[in-house]
Formats: C-alpha cells, structure tokens, sequence
C-alpha cells in the first residue's frame, strides 16, 4: 500500500496522558529526533507538581508541545495541530486548546467507563457526535503494546507501560523521523535490564508499523530542515544551558566553580547537572536550607571561587538577608532565579516572571543587585556567562533571572567552541608597599580589590556593619554612610558603559510603536510583531538582557517612538520601573496563567492597544 | 588556583601581638570576651600556621565582634550563618584554618539549623561558642540557653522556655569533637582550644562566658573555690571522673545513667574512666546529662573526640577522582552526544 506523503511548512504536537505515562520522555525523544533532523524547533513541557496525581484524573495530566518548521521559528506554538490524548482526562484537559479539524490520536483502551466517570464524562465522546469537528484517530495503543509485546514475557501491566513508546513510534512514522537515535537512547537508558530495552524497542518499531500499514492514517508528513546558519547544532534545555554556562564562565576565568543550593523546582536541574562535572573541579554544595545554600556560596566567593546559588522565587525571599550581606562584603556572587508561579509556594511547575522587583528591590536598605535575564533555552548560556562576568569585574552579587519555560523548554542550539568563549580576569588583589586598602576602588568600575585568604599581608575583615570608605573598617559615622550608599549605587550603574547598544529590530524603519520585553518572552514577542507588520502595521522591537542597570541608551529609544508597549508574565514589574526611570508611558500586556503568552494572543493584544487611543 | 589540602605553616616565630589588630576593643569592661581574645591571641602562635591561612567567621552578637579583633582574614557576618558560610569556605579551601565565633543565641537560636547540619557534615571548623545565657547586645533578653523561670526584659513572669544543653545538642548531632570550658580558667581554656585546633573536623568548644551587665554571675557556682569542688566535673581521657580537689566524689553507672556519689561509698573499679575516643556517643552524652541529677553538675574538659573523615576532604577527594579519571574537556561537554551539523551550502 503506498501512501500520500504531504509536505508541511510546520507542526505543532502535543503529547498529553497521565502523569505516569511517560508523556515527558516521548516528548522529550521525539525532540531529540527532530533535532537531530534539522528542523528548528522550540517546546513547551507542561506537568503537575505533584510525582503522581491520583490517575486518570485532571490535575494529573502531563503535556508535551513540539512546534517544528522548516524555517525559523520562535515559541512553542499556541495550539497543537495533533493531540496525543493517552487518557480521557488528557483528551478533557486539552482538547480546549485544539482547533477544529486538526487531528486527535486517542488511546480508546482508556475510555473505560471509571476513567470517563473519573473526569465526568456521562458518555463516551468517542462514541457520539461530540468529536465530530475533529480528525478522530482510534487506536487502541495499550492493547496493541501489550501484543506487540507477548514475546518479551512481560506481564500485561508491565508491557503496558511501553505505550508511550508505541505512541512516539506511530509518531515518528507520521513525520518521517530518523529512528536510529531513539533505538540508540532506549538501548542505552535500559542496558542494565536487556527485556525492558528490548520491549520498548519492540513498542517503538510496532508504533511506526502500525502508522506504515494500517488504513486508519492514510497520510504521513515532510517537514524539511530548516534554513539555519552553518555550525554544529545539539538541542539543549534552558538549566543545561545555563549549567554549562556556569562552567564555561569557569573555565574561563580560572576560578573554581562553587554552588551551594536546596533542591527546588523547577531550579533542581542546575544542581543535578553541576554536581556531575567534579572532573571540571567544579564543587556542589545541597545545604540543610537556601539560607545555607547562599551563606556556603558567600563563603566559597570570600575563598575566591567562583560562586553560584540556584533556586527559585521563594528561596530568593530566604536568601535576601545574605544577598544584603554579599552587596556589603561587595564580593562576587552569582544568584540564579528559576521564576515560577507566586506568590508563596504558588504553581511550582509553571513559569512567570514576577521575580523582578523582588531581585531589584527585595532587601532591607539600599542594597542594588545587577540584574541579567536569560531570554531562551540557549541563551541561560550566554546569560550565565554575562552574570559572571559582571559579578566577577564588579565584585558584587548579580541575579540571573531564567523561568520555569526557560528551564524545562529546548531547542536547537549552535555549539561554540570553548575558545571563542569570552575570557575573565579575577585579578586577586596582592601585597604591595602601601597598607592595604580593602575598599579602595578600581576607577573605572568602582570594584573594590579581591584579597582572597591566604594572600600574605593582606589579612583584612569585612562584614556587614557599614564600612569606612577605602580603609573597610567599622564606621557609624553618617557622612562617610551616605558616601558609601551612594558609592555602592554608583558601581552598579557603572556596568552601563560595559554594555553594548541595545539592538532594536524594525524591518520597515518607519514605526512609530515600540514593543519592549525582557526574559523568555522574547521568541512570543519576536512572533506577535511579525504578525502585527504582516497585518499592516510597523512595529519595532527591544529585548531587554539587562534589567539593573538599565542599558544607558534605553530612555533615548523609548523617547524615539510614539507609544511603548510592553509584555510580561506579570502586573507590569518592568513597567513600573521605566514608567519611574524614563517618565515614558508603558502601556502593558500582562498575563499570570502559569504559562507562556501564546503568539495569536499577545499578537491581538497589541493589535488591539494600536487600534485605540493612545493611554 | 591549586588547592592544598593541609594549612601551610610558618617557621617564623609568632606572637600573641601579631594576632592583634589595631581595632578598639568595645566589649563591655569586665566581660568575659576579653579573657577568650587574649586565650586566642595566646595559643594560635603554638599551632605555627601562616597568619594568612586563618580565617575567623562570626554571626551577630557581642561574642561576634570577635573577628575585628584578630590579625587574620575575618567576616563578621548575619545573624546564625556563621556556619553555613565558613562551610563553604573551608568545603572550598581545605588550605584554610577557619574559626567559628559564635554565642548562645547566635548558634543555639537563630542558626540552630546550620549549627547542628556542620557539626554532622564535619566540615573542618573550629566552632567556639561562648554561653553567657542571656541576649547581650539585644540587652537582656533570655537565651535558648537561659534556665527555666529566667527573670529577664522579655520574660518578666520568668521563662517558660526549655533550655538547650549545647554539649548534648552538639552529641546528638554526632559532632566528632565536643568540648566545655570557662572564660575564668585561662589554662584550662588553652588547653582545649588546643585540643580542638588539633582536631580533624568540626570540632565545638562550648566555653561559659560570663556577662557581667545583663547575667552577671552566672557561672559562680563552678567559678567559686567555696563552690567549684562540689559541682565541677573535670573530664580527663583515660581517667576516672572525681570531683573536688580530694576526689570526694566520683561518677558512676547506677540503673541505667551516670550519677555523682561519695566516692568512699562504691568500689575503686566502679568509678566511670572517661573514654573520649569512643566511636557511639553513649557515654559523652550520659556525661553531659549528670545535669539530670542536679542542674548544678557541669562536666568541663573534652567530651568527645573521635576521627571521621571530613567533608571538605571527602569533597577534595571526590573531585580528585573525576579529575585523574580524565580532566574536564569543555568543547566534549558542550556537544554532548547528539548533534548535528549544519553545512555551509544549506545555510542561507
């Protein structure tokens, strides 16, 4: 039987089932494989907090979104043009977000009456008129894994689970994805049980028979690679990317690297994944508490190690006492802020990016922190890199803001070559013939020196009593605090004239609207702008990386255009802070649903805000 | 930067005087601080390590202001951290002697949490606590360390508030080295203090302290010639446990926990030999809880004092082995183990 092969320009797939399915991985495999192929692509992991929600039921679906294209592309997509639906609470909880006439592969197996009562469905919608708006694909997937299955000598319960596996099969059938990586992947993840290696092989190659000679898919898809600039590509999520931005920043200072962190989602990953790299000298730290956690990493910096704390909003809250002690000690420290929902313990698993006054403000006393934010899962790479630099040149503490988007989401990303990374100088402070001044500043970065113990005749104590100018010891005396405050303020600012010009994107030259952003909203704006000029109207666009300072060429820009209009996961944090720096108009699109802005919102939110008056 | 795993020492003779600062002291005049400092300042010369290898780490208190005081590197810190932050710097720099000044409150209250997680780690710090059972620099209010039914500004009923025994605090927590002392007995507190430097790991030295503005006295009891005799336990490894100048009363095992009897009452065999090596805690605990018979006993000397690996060695010792299994290769790293490339003619 030949079949039609029809080409697409794009796809976006959404895998969705139980929290014990497995939806991550073929999410995660089906990724690699694209990858792997060439096509850009961005994702958009989406699971509960909870290890294993009670089955079958709503709060415990877990999704994967894959938006591929044979062009460049941004987001994760905002709706699925194919749902995986494993179970009738996956099929329930997203079948909102499917377009009508797109396709649902559905696990009938699953729709036994408990698991439909489960999540109230009266009747089977398999059975009656109520899918008829879609592209229905029945496939019973658990009972043709366990068939597949029969000659492995798995019990049923046991070949079952292998489904998801059967599902990225029939999956990668229907795209025309290469195999060899995930039968790699399988072989490896299972080479110390050969049988469950062997079946999940097995499940895999009967999904994509399945695809190749039933009758149910009449059609399979081509999405050629995409266009992108030459170089070696690997996919990579954002705490990898920022993990070895970590390392990279210090192998390439000298310094080594020392983190002390408490495990918290979704920042986990960063301790994971550093504390594998000892062989790159690299030190983890997981403290009895964040306050532990920072407190050990102030310590490694006062050691002259390059040092980093992971975690996520409410361990910044813990952590701001010291965060106050480390811009006194004015000494380097890299504080890395995975955002999730809020307040308190809030949605852990989702994303927002409602950390910034709280990374710019949330301290006693006038303490300012430089501010970087990572603005896709590639770029925590570069991020990373930047908030050691500034922390190391500066001598001070600096947020690295990243998100729950961020971390979990991945995408292509051109590998550099250690050597063309960016170096850092320490520059440890060393005796020399005058008395030793531990703060006397470097003129033109306002950096106090780094005198690390064991340096002879520089023996000196710091703390967070407030300090004379240049001698460092204990002073009350008002004069001398105001002069501090405002030296300390000053050094921050002076990072301004490390910054390069701010990039601002307006094909058409002509507009009169200025879309600003900072964070992972970057592909989504990327996109929605592109869909306002394609209706018509220029827009241009700003992307900001650094939030404190604020780039010194920010006020003239904004000036330059006739309204500013700025998106953020939250009530408009940054907005807040233009509208008081510049005396500009922000005019805000603000979201907190515990996920990304989609493209078609954000896109007619904008267009909505350009048909009115202006605010 | 190559790490040493041993405190680089000196042949340069030292002195008390090269341990002081130019820094005024501002203790209260008669505080029991002042005794500790000069004890410090007395005995770091005998250990012969570079000045510049010292660190002292405190957290916010009188006892805090310590290492402004001290010729060496220094960080007076927050409140309660001391130990979190001296276990990154000695977990970073085994090179390092890192000292941990610390008071009742400071350790026992706010940083409880981090006090007992070192001790357990066996992170390679000296932890000096000085028990004055009262907030000093607060002004007067009681301590987790201030007896039941304490009078103080916050408390004018009395405490309701179970005190901790910080020796039995730092043996639950299996701390390898435990130790209690008095600010007023300078050659007893050398004596430990030197006992703890020589100790691997964390070691803890409770030292009673006394603050003659808010608690003055409070330590009279063992302090007193009338008194000392009758309530002091001195603590000897390898020696039977007497008190009193005569040895009129010993400790022994009776129904299942040590007591302090007339020593003329039980045989010569049953008088308890402190055993400060032993691996199980058992018995430095039962010692610190003579307190259990009568509040007033207090056991003073080395408790505990065992070997156990420290983490900062453990932790060196980890990264020496992924090292010598093969350095880290950056450019490896970054690829991974699956990518893919790009070729020039396929690029726009």
């Amino acid at each position: 039987m030949s079949k039609q092969v029809q080409q697409l320009d794009r796809v976006v797939i959404r895998f969705a089932g139980d929290s014990g399915d497995g939806m991550q991985l073929a999410g995660d495999q089906f990724t690699s494989e694209t990858a792997v192929f060439g096509n850009d692509l961005s994702t958009l992991p989406n699971f509960p907090a909870e290890i294993r929600a009670p089955a079958g039921t709503l709060p415990g679906v877990s999704s994967y979104q894959l938006h591929f294209a044979d062009h460049e592309i941004t987001t994760p997509g905002d709706q699925p043009d194919v749902l995986v639906a494993m179970n009738p609470a996956a099929l329930k909880a997203n079948l909102p977000d499917l377009p009508p006439g797109r396709d649902i592969i559905v696990n009938t197996d699953e729709f036994s009456d408990r698991n439909l009562a489960k999540v109230g469905y009266a009747a089977n919608p398999l059975d009656g008129e109520e899918l008829s708006a879609w592209k229905v694909h029945r496939v019973p997937l658990t009972s043709m894994t366990i068939k597949a299955l029969e000659h492995t000598g798995l019990g049923k319960k046991d070949a079952a689970r292998s489904k998801n596996m059967f599902a990225l099969g029939l999956l990668s059938w229907m795209y025309h994805r290469p195999t060899d990586g995930t039968l790699r992947f399988l072989s490896k993840k299972f080479a110390k049980l050969p049988q469950l290696a062997e079946a999940n092989i097995a499940a895999f190659r009967a999904g994509w028979n399945y695809g190749e000679t039933t009758e149910s898919f009449a059609v399979s898809y081509e999405i050629k690679p995409a266009t992108m600039p030459p170089g070696t590509y690997r996919n990579i999520s954002g705490n990898l990317a920022l993990a070895y931005g970590l390392v990279a920043a210090s192998r390439r200072s000298g310094l080594p690297l020392f983190l002390g962190a408490y495990p918290i989602t979704p920042a986990s990953d960063i301790l994971h994944e550093l504390s594998k790299h000892k062989a790159f000298g690299v030190r983890t730290f997981q403290a009895e508490d964040e306050i532990a956690g920072i407190g050990a990493a102030l310590g490694a910096s006062f050691g002259g190690a390059l040092a980093v704390t992971t975690t996520s909003g409410p361990g910044i809250s813990l952590k701001s006492e010291t965060i106050g002690l480390a811009v006194s000690l004015e000494l380097p420290l890299v504080i890395v802020d995975v955002m999730r929902g809020g307040p308190s313990t809030g949605l852990p698993t989702k994303t927002e990016q409602t950390d910034l006054l709280q990374a710019m403000y949330g301290r006693n006393g006038e303490a300012p922190v430089p501010i970087v934010a990572a603005q896709s899962p590639g770029d925590c790479f570069d991020a990373a890199l930047e908030a050691a630099r500034i922390a190391v040149t500066y001598r001070t503490p600096v947020f690295l803001l990243s998100d729950g988007y961020l971390a979990n989401g991945s995408e292509p990303w051109p590998i550099p070559a250690e050597a063309d990374l960016p170096t850092l100088q320490p520059d440890f402070a060393v005796a020399g013939d005058e008395p030793f001044l531990p703060y006397e500043r470097d003129a033109e970065t306002l950096a106090r020196p780094w005198a690390i113990p064991g340096t002879p005749g520089l023996e000196h104590r710091i703390g967070g009593l407030e300090k004379a100018d240049r001698t460092g010891e204990i002073s009350y005396d008002p004069g001398n605090h105001e002069v501090m405050i405002r030296l300390r303020q000053a050094k921050v600012e002076r990072i301004t004239r490390s910054l390069p010009p701010l990039h601002i994107d307006d094909p058409s030259g002509s507009a009169r609207v200025l879309v600003l952003g900072w964070g992972s909203t970057h592909g989504v704006i990327d996109a929605a702008c592109n869909r306002v000029r394609r209706r018509g109207v220029p827009v241009a666009q700003v992307h900001l990386r650094h939030l404190n300072p604020l780039p010194a060429d920010l006020g003239d820009i904004l000036r330059r255009y006739d309204r500013v209009i700025l998106p953020e996961l939250n009530l408009g944090q940054l907005a807040l802070l233009v509208r008081a720096r510049y005396l500009v108009n922000v005019e805000g699109v603000n979201q907190v649903r515990g996920m990304p802005f989609r493209a078609a919102d954000l896109e007619e939110s904008v267009w909505e805000l350009l048909q009115g008056v202006p605010a | 930067m190559s790490i040493d795993v041993a405190v680089p020492r000196t042949d340069v003779p030292q002195k008390a005087k090269d341990f002081k600062t130019d820094q005024e002291v501002r203790w209260c005049p008669g505080c029991g601080d002042y005794v500790i400092l000069a004890a410090v300042q007395g005995f770091l010369p005998e250990l012969g390590l570079r000045r510049e290898n010292i660190v002292f780490v405190s957290g916010i208190g009188c006892s805090s202001r310590f290492p402004y005081y001290m010729n060496t590197y220094g960080m007076h810190s927050i409140h309660g951290r001391a130990p979190a932050i001296a276990t990154g710097l000695a977990a970073s720099r085994p090179d390092l002697s890192v000292w941990v000044v610390t008071g009742d409150g400071d350790a026992l209250s706010i940083g409880g949490n981090h006090l007992i997680h070192a001790l357990r780690r066996n992170v390679n710090l000296k932890i000096l606590l000085f028990n004055n059972r009262i907030y000093g620099l607060t002004k007067g209010q009681y301590s987790p360390t201030s007896e039941l039914g304490k009078i103080t500004k916050s408390t004018p009923m009395g405490s309701l508030d179970f005190p901790f025994n910080p020796v039995s605090v730092a043996l639950g927590a299996e701390a390898t080295f435990v130790a209690r002392t008095i600010d007023s007995d300078r050659k007893h507190l050398t004596s430990v203090l030197r006992a703890a430097a020589e100790h691997e790991g964390t070691a803890l030295v409770e030292i009673y302290q006394n603050c003659n503005i808010f608690n003055d006295g409070a330590f009279d009891l063992v302090k007193d010639a009338a008194t000392r005799d009758q309530w002091l336990v001195p603590l000897e490894h390898g020696k039977p446990i007497l008190l009193g100048a005569d040895g009129g009363a010993c400790v022994v095992w009776h129904d299942g926990e040590l007591r302090v009897v007339p020593t003329t009452t039980v045989d010569a065999e049953q008088i308890v030999v402190h055993d400060a090596t032993r691996t199980n805690p058992t018995l430095s605990f039962a010692l610190s809880r003579l307190t259990a018979q009568d509040s007033r006993f207090t056991p003073v000397g080395v408790f505990r004092s065992v070997a156990r690996p420290t983490y900062d060695r453990l932790m060196t010792d980890q990264i020496a082995q992924a090292e010598l299994a093969g350095g880290g290769n950056l450019d490896h790293l970054l690829h991974g183990s699956s990518t893919w490339t790009v070729p020039a003619s396929r690029s726009e």
